[in-house]
């Protein structure tokens, strides 16, 4: 157990990524460094552990990266997801600093491999982990104890003492006891709020209680709740959040990679009344992936059923659950507990709505439907091969958007414009800086890592001048 | 409204029997991949959607119990997933060993296999005693001998021949046909094999380093030294075995019978491969009982114990034997060690040694699977 009647020079609040870079960085550059992680150990690091890749600008392949991905290329990306809704400086100096995150990470101990099996659209744009984002965080955190961090897990902050933007000490509950953490500069690395089903209801309303969260229970916002009250600007939309379809069978936290389901495409989509309510066949993952979460919480009830036929059970990714099925779509809708006239009558008029064309999943491809609403647009099958299947899907919520506002010394700024002296964030808690809306695969894990590795060696300097 | 909930779907939660409990992984494993790059196991079952018990005797036998892949779970306990591979699969292992036993009334033999081991070893022990005390003058037996075939003089050398070549023939026999059983298990159609990347991946442990960090056995830290007990063990056990193949060559074919100089090949062999076979399976041992408790699978840690014990004291008896054979315990070292390898020859086949050749065979199906796909 650390001394805590010492003040540390950093005291990092979170156990993620980015609270690991920013406390090895900071080590690194001669602080003593204090990491208050909430979670118990096995639960430690948020949700890096459910993540598996970096999304970095690189020149040249490398021995895992099939071709160059160039930092205008990942700008124009960025540009993309987000509408813009992006700060260009902060993002561009991410982008900038991404290029010599692989081979700074590599040098934390963190290995990489090819892309995963199911993951080839990212082989030149995404760096993997070896062994996923659990193996990542094992890297780190050995590390980061070799150096001489001091680690407490099971660590709740429950109070911030700041003093007009100056952050003097941390008040911290374990063990059934609380204690007081002094230290000279604070990073906070502890999340969003995604976790915080009161929080979301804020925004959502009871709809919220349909959320399954697919990452960490621990991020419940407690820290981003208290840097906003103590005068830290915020950044981000409040009411937004990323979310995509998962199967509905999902525990309620912390299901993780497993029980996405990306078959959208090979059917169609039907809501509590037997009602279909978005074109399946707008476009590709990972467009898609991330707007089917949105509609189905826009949908009564939060749920809704992805119905396809014998022809595509083995075209995607298995997933965690097996798929419901019958023999006819009625019987179907009767397990589904949908009315059965409604489900037959809405595959009907889908089936009759169907053009001929040549099927293509790689392609926009001209299957689609006509004189239908909501039209499918491409990959559009009659469904008539039995047996029938459907999986149920409610909105995962992955993470939230609102967070503290930095500079690109990951320095907080508070309300007057001032950046604080000695309080910094990194990680999701003030992703929304660069992520504004959107998402990109293996982006928060670039935030997270450059902004961690820089306000370390802010936080570190800060204290020794 | 629909309860998501109930049992009306079928639960991803353990349910009975070790092949369920590993078809129940699999099925999580296969829609996550995050451990595709630590060994062959996980690529093999990406190959596949469904699986069979075949499929899964196959993936249990493909794994090489690294660790690393338990460690790097973010589904492991205390995740309600539950995802426990490594200890899963060794489960599996150990069933499927039993079920390949040649002949069948036998595979009840890996039910309690350390005390089947150790029965075996004990009664091959006495059994070589009694013989030799039987049959020779207490002066012969307590004797100090010296020069060739000193070791004749306690037993008859027809006799040594006669004995170990039955009991070396019946176990290949044996292993061969639960080689059989094994193969026609996880490869029900017939497909080319790829001997060559088997003979590579096996002879270097290529599974056995966690996909390059290391292989984890104690905790999270990757500084596991199975691999290296095991190359000492298993080269240890081949020189042992490389060093009776000369000596027999050097009896029937130029007549030179034992005990041989210190500096003669199989003397230089044996004693450089008993060190590994010293080194090696204490090293084994060791690890063994530093491993964490969350992977162990129990009911196979008297298999293990007992098959490294039987390595480690034909080993000891075997250089004691070296180093006494000009004193009067040559004679009593010579039956023990005789025991204890005559024990480690019948056993073979009941024994933890099958997991060599059916891992074997395993990395054969995988190296054709890896080229076909």
């Amino acid at each position: 157990m650390p001394d805590f009647t010492r003040r540390f020079d950093v005291l990092i609040i979170g156990g993620g990524n980015a609270a690991l870079c920013a406390a090895i960085s900071a080590r690194r550059a001669g602080a003593s460094v204090l990491v208050l992680e909430g979670a118990p150990k096995f639960y430690r690091g948020g949700n890096t552990r459910h993540t598996r890749n970096m999304r970095c600008a690189h020149d040249t392949a490398t021995q895992h990266l099939t071709g160059p991905y160039t930092e205008d290329e990942f700008w124009d990306d960025l540009k993309r997801v987000t509408q813009g809704h992006t700060d260009e400086e902060l993002a561009r100096f991410t982008i900038a600093q991404s290029k010599e995150m692989l081979s700074w990470i590599g040098e934390q101990g963190v290995r990489f491999q090819p892309p995963l099996g199911g993951t080839l659209s990212l082989g030149r744009t995404n760096s993997f982990f070896l062994g996923g984002g659990r193996a990542m965080l094992n890297a780190l955190y050995l590390t980061a104890e070799a150096l001489g961090v001091e680690v407490v897990y099971d660590a709740e902050v429950t109070d911030l003492d700041i003093d007009d933007g100056v952050f003097l000490s941390a008040t911290a509950v374990f063990g059934g006891q609380s204690v007081n953490v002094r230290a000279g500069a604070l990073v906070a690395a502890a999340g969003g709020f995604e976790a915080n089903i009161e929080w979301l209801k804020q925004y959502w309303g009871a709809a919220a209680d349909n959320f399954l969260i697919r990452g960490t229970p621990y991020n419940r916002g407690t820290i981003l709740r208290m840097l906003l009250d103590h005068g830290v600007q915020e950044v981000g939309d409040p009411t937004q959040c990323h979310a995509v379809a998962i199967d509905a069978r999902s525990p309620r936290f912390d299901g993780g990679i497993i029980t996405r389901l990306d078959c959208v495409v090979f059917g169609v989509v039907l809501n509590k009344h037997a009602e279909r309510f978005y074109d399946e066949g707008e476009d590709f993952w990972p467009k898609r992936y991330a707007i089917w979460g949105r509609l189905i919480a826009g949908q009564p009830d939060q749920i809704a059923y992805i119905v396809f036929d014998a022809k595509s059970l083995n075209a995607f990714m298995p997933s965690l659950y097996p798929p419901i099925t019958a023999p006819t779509i009625r019987e179907l809708a009767d397990r589904l507990e949908l009315d059965p006239d409604r489900a037959d009558a809405t595959i009907a008029a889908f089936n009759s709505a169907v053009v001929p064309g040549s099927f293509d999943h790689t392609i926009l491809d001209n299957c689609r439907t006509e004189g239908l609403t909501p039209p499918k647009t491409h990959w559009a099958l009659p469904l008539d091969t039995p047996p029938y299947y459907a999986y149920p899907v409610r909105p995962g919520i992955t993470f939230t958007y609102l967070g503290t506002r930095v500079n690109r010394d990951a320095r907080m700024i508070m309300n007057s414009g001032k950046p604080s002296a000695n309080m910094f964030s990194a990680g999701e808690i003030m992703a929304g800086n660069v992520l504004g809306r959107g998402y990109a695969a293996g982006i928060g894990m670039t935030i997270g890592s450059v902004f961690g590795r820089v306000a370390g060696r802010t936080a570190a300097m800060t204290v020794r001048n | 409204m629909l309860d998501l909930t109930s049992a009306a779907y079928p639960s991803p939660l353990p349910a009975g029997g070790n092949l369920a409990e590993a078809e129940r992984l699999m099925t999580i494993c296969n829609a996550c991949r995050y451990c595709e790059g630590l060994c062959a196991v996980f690529p093999a079952m990406e190959l596949r959607r469904a699986f069979t018990p075949g499929d899964l005797n196959y993936l249990a036998n493909l794994c090489h119990s690294c660790g690393a892949c338990y460690y790097d779970c973010q589904f492991a306990t205390p995740h309600e997933f539950a995802v426990n591979v490594p200890q899963t699969l060794a489960a599996v292992r150990a069933d499927s060993y039993a079920a390949y036993t040649w002949p069948r009334f036998f595979s009840g033999a890996f039910r309690r296999n350390g005390l089947t081991i150790s029965l075996a070893a004990a009664l091959s022990v006495a059994g070589f005693m009694m013989a030799f005390m039987a049959l020779n003058d207490p002066a012969v037996m307590f004797g100090t001998h010296v020069g060739q075939g000193a070791f004749y003089k306690i037993m008859p050398h027809g006799a040594m021949v006669a004995i170990f070549g039955a009991a070396f023939l019946y176990s290949l026999l044996a292993l061969a046909m639960g080689f059989r059983l094994f193969w026609k298990d996880v490869s029900p159609s017939a497909h080319a094999v790829s001997l060559w990347e088997a003979v590579k991946d096996a002879s270097q442990l290529r599974y056995l380093d966690g996909g390059g960090v290391g292989c984890m056995n104690e905790n999270d830290k990757p500084r596991d030294r199975r691999r290296l007990y095991h190359h000492l063990t298993f080269y240890g056990f081949w020189l042992c075995f490389a060093s009776t193949t000369v000596a027999t060559i050097y009896a029937y074919g130029f007549g030179w019978h034992a005990p041989y100089r210190i500096t003669d090949f199989p003397v230089v062999l044996g004693t450089v491969g008993g060190i590994g076979l010293v080194i090696g399976p204490i090293g084994l041992l060791l690890a063994k009982r530093q491993r964490d408790p969350a992977m162990v699978e129990a009911s196979q840690t008297g298999m293990d114990t007992g098959f490294i014990v039987m390595l480690l004291l034909t080993s000891i008896t075997g250089l004691l034997l070296l180093v006494l054979r000009a004193t009067p315990a040559m004679g009593t070292l010579l039956a023990l060690h005789l025991g204890f390898v005559f024990g480690f020859f019948v056993t073979m086949p009941y024994s933890k040694f099958v997991h060599g050749i059916y891992r074997f065979g395993a990395l054969v199906k995988y190296a054709a699977e890896r080229k076909a796909s």
